[in-house]
């Protein structure tokens, strides 16, 4: 058990970069393989290792598991960031289940047609302004403690810090205009207490490294990396 | 927490109904408070209740919980349906979330335009047969216990049965080429709480029909 996990996907976030995130945040190092050519992903398909031929997989603790949620879990309940009963775990997945419904929408845009492309940032937008930060916000005011939930860390403070960092870099012309700014001049601004967890969370040590280059941490899709997902996954 | 808990959503399958399962399953009596009009929606949505504006919502144990795996979870953690360890319960989920990819075609279809229904039904159909029976089926053979993990109940089990009888009205022989599904199927469907619960008149509801999508979209969107 003493090997480190070994994580199989494309070289590229998707699906995995939550994974990357939390393994990086409670301070597991993790190998990776890369599946450059859709072969590579018939490889592992015909080798059984994928229980419903998909990927992410991750290899942990003698076990090949599947599906982002069952990795995650594992890997919260591995490193305490589940909280401290069931109530509190309910809470924690309330909170990470709202950020996975925001985050779907943002890991899906680079495979929208250009032409739709603008409408469904401005729904994103629009998701963002009045549903999901309101939500997040309200609890974090409620009671004014540094972690989402417990006032300990928790695999929901980690997954929403991605996702705020995620939503940060989904305004790309405010971006180009504006290198130097931290946040864009747009309804993409975070709130105080989301600013707050979002600086707290990245000046944890392990996050800290995560987050500088030369980590695990994937950049942006760019247009090659999407040809080159495509051609692997099989999208036309 | 003596209270029952009260389920918040219309009066239909949807996304509560793998819910209704569980709780069922586990014996756990519950109440339901139907949205049927605009004016019950536009209430619910203001009083603060649903954290994202959306159901289902349960109130349970004096917590108002959204999202359905976040309920699933707190309802499987309660009555000892996930697993004795981590690793049982990683089990547990994957197998689970196996079953959420396909339900939710199942969950879906109704709401599709006659058209694009043929489409999707043999897509369910494909992917029950090719990539999601097949796989359940070995993990059953592979141990040759009655349960999917640890040779015990689990909200895994409970679920994958809800499923098989949901793509069965779909398509009838569905299972007939995987005879450990049929076995378990068969077996969850034999315990006295889900007997009772797919008897007639217990709160299991009916698959969803044009007439209920009708008057659904005209309330809602």
């Amino acid at each position: 058990m003493a090997r480190k996990p070994l994580l199989h996907y494309f070289n590229g976030r998707g699906r995995m970069e939550s994974i990357r995130w939390l393994l990086a945040a409670a301070g597991e190092e993790f190998d990776e393989k890369f599946m450059e050519t859709a072969e590579d992903l018939d490889k592992l398909r015909n080798d059984g290792s994928l229980m419903y031929q998909q990927v992410p997989m991750v290899e942990i603790d003698g076990m090949k598991l599947v599906q982002t949620r069952a990795i995650l879990n594992y890997v919260a309940n591995k490193h305490n960031l589940y909280g401290k009963d069931m109530k509190e775990r309910a809470l924690i997945d309330m909170y990470t289940e709202g950020v996975a419904d925001l985050y779907e929408l943002v890991l899906l845009l680079p495979l929208c047609p250009p032409e739709q492309k603008d409408a469904k940032v401005d729904f994103i937008k629009e998701k963002i302004r009045t549903r999901y930060f309101p939500a997040f916000e309200k609890v974090l005011k409620s009671h004014g403690q540094d972690y989402l939930v417990g006032n300990r860390l928790s695999k929901a403070d980690i997954l929403l810090v991605e996702l705020l960092y995620n939503v940060e870099e989904l305004d790309p012309s405010a971006i180009a205009s504006f290198p130097l700014l931290k946040v864009c001049p747009c309804v993409c601004t975070l709130s105080p207490s989301e600013q707050a967890l979002k600086t707290r969370i990245s000046s944890l040590p392990t996050v800290k490294k995560f987050l500088q280059p030369g980590s695990q941490r994937k950049p942006p899709m760019d247009e090659k990396n999407l040809e080159k997902a495509k051609k692997i996954f099989k999208i036309p």
